[in-house]
């Protein structure tokens, strides 16, 4: 099973049924895996903020969202997340291409980076980071926890984790 | 008309629908006029009442009425060909269009000068766009709730507020007891 394959698999045995994506070159085979996927309603969105609105209303209609974007998003989203997903308690899996990490061939990516974990930290959001294949194991793990607590969990997932691109 | 008339105005359209309402004065007044269970009142979060409504309604089936500002739209402007290319025949989404930031001081958007959000749903792809004069909403939204067909309508309408007090909600009871009637 590729790792596309996987990271869908367990959206799936988790029920997410309802994921919109913003895209990433690094993401964009799951994206695809996503959109060929029977058991999700794919929305890609405009902007990751307007996904997370669209994610909020989902899961007050009773399914399990999730959204899939890149780091440079978290600049983008911390109002929605503080004022919407958190203070209303929604539950929010965040798949999150970790741009800027070893490997990564565009200087600018590195400047978002380096705030990344920080701006996570400040948010008290949970987070974790697959750096190597194997860490793709906990996400079965990682997904129950986040519809247990009803909180924005953020998954960064680095190029090594990727193996380039 | 202004915005809190013409909430007043469509009050017994909604009421036995789910709604979605617009940070700041919007849900203020809403919630002062007819506080229901099965509204959802944004107390952050400017622009994304069309997004959360759009998402409740491809999430279940009963009817979803987003209530957003023309200020609130072109914040999230990337909502509409998300809306255009994702239908929801269980969904409308009415734009109280008073061409101004009325929450933050009557400020005057660019939908009050040459922007047409009407034209502008219409570019994005949306197939039942009505624009109206305010004293119209409550025909043309029942029209459009008897329908059955995703639309958006456009309420043009005279811009100014009336003195209202905050939300004091919880915002987890606010979720907690829409999500109650979402599901019953």
């Amino acid at each position: 099973m590729s790792v596309n394959e996987k990271i869908v698999s367990d959206l799936v045995a988790n029920n997410v049924n309802f994921v919109t994506t913003v895209p990433c070159k690094q993401l964009a085979g799951v994206i695809d895996a996503i959109e060929a996927s029977d058991d999700i309603y794919h929305i890609p969105s405009n902007k990751e903020d307007e996904g997370m609105g669209l994610c909020a209303g989902a899961f007050m209609g009773g399914k399990r969202p999730a959204i899939i974007m890149q780091n440079t998003a978290i600049g983008v989203t911390i109002n929605t997340l503080v004022t919407l997903t958190q203070y209303y308690r929604m539950p929010l899996p965040m798949l999150i291409s970790y741009r800027g990490e070893l490997g990564e061939p565009v200087a600018c990516q590195v400047e978002m980076a380096v705030h990344t974990k920080a701006l996570l930290n400040q948010l008290h959001i949970p987070t974790y980071h697959f750096h190597k294949e194997d860490d793709v194991n906990e996400l079965d793990a990682i997904l129950k926890h986040t519809f247990m607590c009803n909180k924005p969990v953020a998954i960064l997932t680095d190029a090594t984790f990727w193996k380039g691109y | 008309m202004i915005r809190s008339e013409i909430l007043r105005d469509i009050a017994p359209v909604i009421a036995e629908h789910l709604v979605v309402c617009n940070i700041g004065l919007p849900s203020q007044e809403l919630h002062s006029i007819d506080d229901q269970p099965t509204n959802f009142y944004m107390l952050g979060t400017m622009g994304l009442s069309s997004s959360i409504g759009l998402g409740l309604a491809l999430a279940q089936d009963k009817k979803v009425i987003s209530i957003d500002g023309d200020g609130s739209v072109l914040t999230n402007f990337g909502t509409l060909p998300t809306i255009a290319n994702n239908v929801a025949d269980n969904y409308i989404l009415l734009i109280i269009d008073n061409g101004s930031y009325g929450s933050t001081g009557d400020q005057p958007t660019y939908a009050g000068k040459k922007t047409s959000l009407t034209e502008v749903a219409r570019a994005c792809g949306c197939e039942n766009v009505i624009e109206c004069q305010a004293e119209q909403t409550r025909e043309v939204l029942q029209a459009a709730l008897d329908s059955n067909k995703m639309t958006i309508i456009v309420s043009k309408c005279e811009s100014g507020n009336v003195k209202i007090p905050v939300i004091t909600m919880d915002p987890v009871e606010i979720r907690s007891r829409f999500m109650k009637a979402v599901q019953s």
